[in-house]
């Protein structure tokens, strides 16, 4: 849409004098010439995001099956009782809640402080930004099979323990230890997204307020909350919602490092749908499980829209 | 306001997707099935598990050669999948009506897919496949619709030398060691302190393996699966008296410190390093232990816990698609395929028991007598199929799950009321599959 209008901007300010009926013409083949450079993103958004939500939405009261001849029949809300119900939902939820409350500080805390590190002007600072982004980058199957060895009773995180003379756990395999282990290094595999994010931030509080601010006498840590945190509002919202979002959809550490286990201590929502839906085949049941997901998104994605909103409106 | 909206909706969207796009991905296209060539040489394409196995991969292919050289009529075509990925792709392909004319599948998931539809029968092969063991054969509702080369026994390997020295007894097929027998034997082993765990049953092998290792000890116990007397309930049968006692041997398993919570990654490297000294696995295993241990190495059999030792039976299998353009060729493939000597090659490459007298005769070892023959004997002994029924599937993912649940300290009887119920509503949610 944008494209259309800003072309019939242009072809306004351009050829003020030509006549009408032109103008209607221009206008009628740069609106066809919008709507084409839509028509790519378009069919995508409608093939892979509108079509399968709809879809879900009228699945999730069926009992459809990935494997069966029988066509699906309406099941009313069956299958919602059956999943509020269910244990092992709970479980999921609660776990993937606990996930997001304790990632979403813990990793932009810990983002923001490898922002800081190295944001300074010195030689090498390059070299760390590289290093510290270098997990993104990085297949997350992968990062999950290199952290499977380290959490292993006898990897590497314990042998360093061990050096310091503590015992560590059997970190994925214990039910207590399971989703912190999960929680770290998903953290560690992130934060240097957000690392950049907040370095993107930091880099736009002009120079002449940390000037200003310690001619007052300011030191370090009240620049920071007194120049550096309020200029950094705006990041700080974006990192806010990108981390929950993510955090709510964790899945492929828990497939390849745990599949949910031990005792459901790491299942999450996103992981219990994709069993249902394609290992127990239960198509139906998995879509309920989608939708439920997606009203619980949909909620807290609101919720921060509201909070966030009255911010924007003072500015 | 009109981009707040906008933003709203996006941020909407990406949440969903981030749902959705997990199951729009897994059901990626798939290429067709057959064409005609020119020459009117029909195109029959073959879709195996096999890619990364490249001893079986090169026995199929070789087949696969010889038929295509046997007659022009025919060309088939070989498309190797990695075994992961396997199942997936085929329900997606089936979902679809894109699968391959021929092509292999995992022994218990037969009825299931027989059931859907994806399979026809084999037909005019009832003399050749009577010859098989039965535990080769894919059955359901009285059709046969595939045949498998070889099957695997489950065993307990472990080495003369430390059975000797600890004054443990040798089993044999006949005489199998008991539950006391075999705990007394596990704690003698563990309070020596000579090995990190005295039994090692490989737990960290995912997906089928669970339902086919550890459920036959279920059986030896007289629990199973589901009552299969009509397949419609496991109430009493997973979660009675018996499966309460095999729940609590497994846990003790545990808690006794006989096995690794969770075994190494490779477990039989583990055997052959000598962090165990039992090690309960499929007879695949047989060529690299007996390499590195010799005439010292044994091949015992599973342990009889009350009703005698039981080992899972049937691997893959080969079977034809419902809706492949050209029957008639699959099926000459399929009758082609199943002579002796192609027996005998698949198994020989995969070291697996041949299905057949015949061909066991052709491979080196299976002979009566021979140094793998007591694979054979227990298959023929021990061996249950896992539940003849499309609802196997989602029994297997349940058993998989409470077994875990149990081995890492869930309430037995819960976890297992729990996995009955569950397996009693899907049979009964596809009205017990009739």
């Amino acid at each position: 849409m944008t494209t259309s209008t800003n072309a019939r901007a242009a072809i306004a300010t351009t050829a003020p004098s030509r006549a009408r009926g032109a103008r209607r013409r221009a206008d009628r083949r740069s609106t066809a010439t919008g709507w084409l450079m839509l028509a790519p993103a378009g069919v995508l958004i409608i093939t892979f995001l509108l079509i399968p939500i709809g879809l879900t939405f009228v699945l999730a009261f069926t009992n459809a099956r990935l494997i069966s001849p029988e066509p699906a029949k309406f099941i009313g809300v069956a299958n919602f009782t059956r999943l509020f119900d269910n244990e092992t939902f709970w479980r999921s939820l609660i776990n993937t809640v606990v996930f997001a409350l304790v990632i979403v500080p813990f990793q932009s805390a810990l983002a923001l402080g490898l922002a800081l590190l190295i944001n300074v002007k010195m030689r090498g600072v390059n070299f760390f930004r590289t290093v510290f982004f270098l997990p993104v980058v990085t297949s997350m199957v992968v990062v999950s099979m290199l952290w499977m060895f380290m959490y292993q009773p006898n990897g590497l995180i314990n042998a360093l323990l061990a050096k310091v003379g503590v015992q560590g756990p059997d970190w994925l395999g214990d039910p207590r230890t399971a989703l912190i282990a999960l929680i770290l290094m998903s953290a560690w595999q992130a934060c240097g997204f957000h690392m950049v994010i907040w370095l993107s931030g930091l880099q736009t509080i002009p120079a002449d307020l940390y000037e200003a601010a310690s001619l007052d006498g300011a030191g370090p840590w009240q620049q920071f909350v007194h120049v550096t945190w309020p200029g950094l509002r705006q990041t700080a919202i974006f990192i806010l919602i990108t981390i929950t979002i993510a955090a709510f959809s964790l899945f492929t550490q828990v497939n390849i490092m745990t599949q949910g286990g031990p005792l459901d201590s790491t299942s999450t929502v996103v992981f219990m749908a994709v069993r249902t839906g394609f290992q127990q085949q239960q198509t139906g049941y998995a879509a309920a499980i989608s939708l439920v997901f997606f009203v619980i998104v949909l909620a807290v994605s609101l919720l921060q829209r509201y909070l966030t909103r009255d911010k924007d409106l003072k500015r | 306001m009109l981009k707040r909206t906008a933003k709203l909706v996006v941020t909407t969207l990406v949440a969903a997707s981030l749902t959705l796009a997990l199951g729009a991905c897994s059901k990626g296209g798939t290429t067709s099935t057959n064409a005609a060539t020119p020459g009117g040489t029909q195109t029959l394409t073959m879709w195996t598990h096999n890619a990364g196995n490249k001893n079986e991969l090169g026995a199929v292919e070789q087949i696969v050669n010889d038929y295509n050289a046997s007659q022009t009529k025919y060309k088939v075509d070989v498309q190797a999948f990695p075994q992961d990925s396997y199942n997936q792709s085929v329900v997606a392909a089936a979902a679809a009506k894109k699968l391959p004319c021929i092509l292999d599948i995992d022994g218990p998931n037969v009825p299931n897919w027989a059931w859907a539809g994806y399979l026809a029968p084999l037909v005019g092969m009832d003399d050749t496949l009577s010859k098989f063991l039965p535990s080769v054969l894919g059955k359901w509702a009285d059709k046969t619709y595939s045949f498998g080369y070889y099957d695997v026994a489950l065993t307990m390997v472990s080495r003369k030398s430390v059975l000797e020295k600890y004054g443990i007894r040798i089993p044999t097929a006949d005489k199998p060691w008991t539950n006391d027998e075999f705990t007394a034997a596990l704690k003698t082993i563990r309070d020596s302190g000579d090995f990190d765990h005295p039994l090692d049953i490989a737990t960290s092998f995912t997906g089928e393996w669970w339902p086919y290792a550890y459920s036959p000890f279920l059986q030896s116990f007289g629990g199973d699966l589901i009552n299969r007397s009509d397949y419609k309930s496991a109430q009493g049968v997973l979660n009675g008296p018996e499966g309460l006692a095999w729940a609590k041997w497994f846990r003790s398993l545990v808690t006794e410190k006989y096995i690794p919570l969770k075994s190494g990654a490779d477990p039989a490297k583990d055997f052959m390093n000598g962090k165990s000294a039992i090690l309960y696995n499929g007879s695949w295993t047989a060529v690299d232990t007996r390499k590195k241990f010799g005439d010292d190495i044994l091949f015992l059999p599973s342990v009889d816990l009350g009703k005698g030792p039981k080992i899972g039976g049937g691997s893959w299998q080969w079977g034809i698609s419902a809706n492949c353009s050209s029957p008639e060729g699959a099926m000459d493939y399929m009758k082609f395929s199943a002579q002796d000597k192609y027996v005998a090659s698949v198994s020989k490459a995969t070291t697996n028991i041949p299905a057949t007298d015949a061909a066991a005769a052709l491979v080196p070892g299976f002979e009566l007598g021979g140094e793998n023959d007591m694979f054979r004997q227990y298959a023929k002994k021990f061996a249950v199929l896992r539940p003849v029924n499309p609802g196997y599937p989602f029994m297997a993912t349940e058993f998989t799950k409470t077994a875990q649940d149990i081995l890492n300290g869930a309430d037995p009887q819960q976890a297992l009321d729990t996995a009955a119920k569950n397996i009693d509503a899907n049979q009964e949610s596809n009205n017990y599959f009739q």
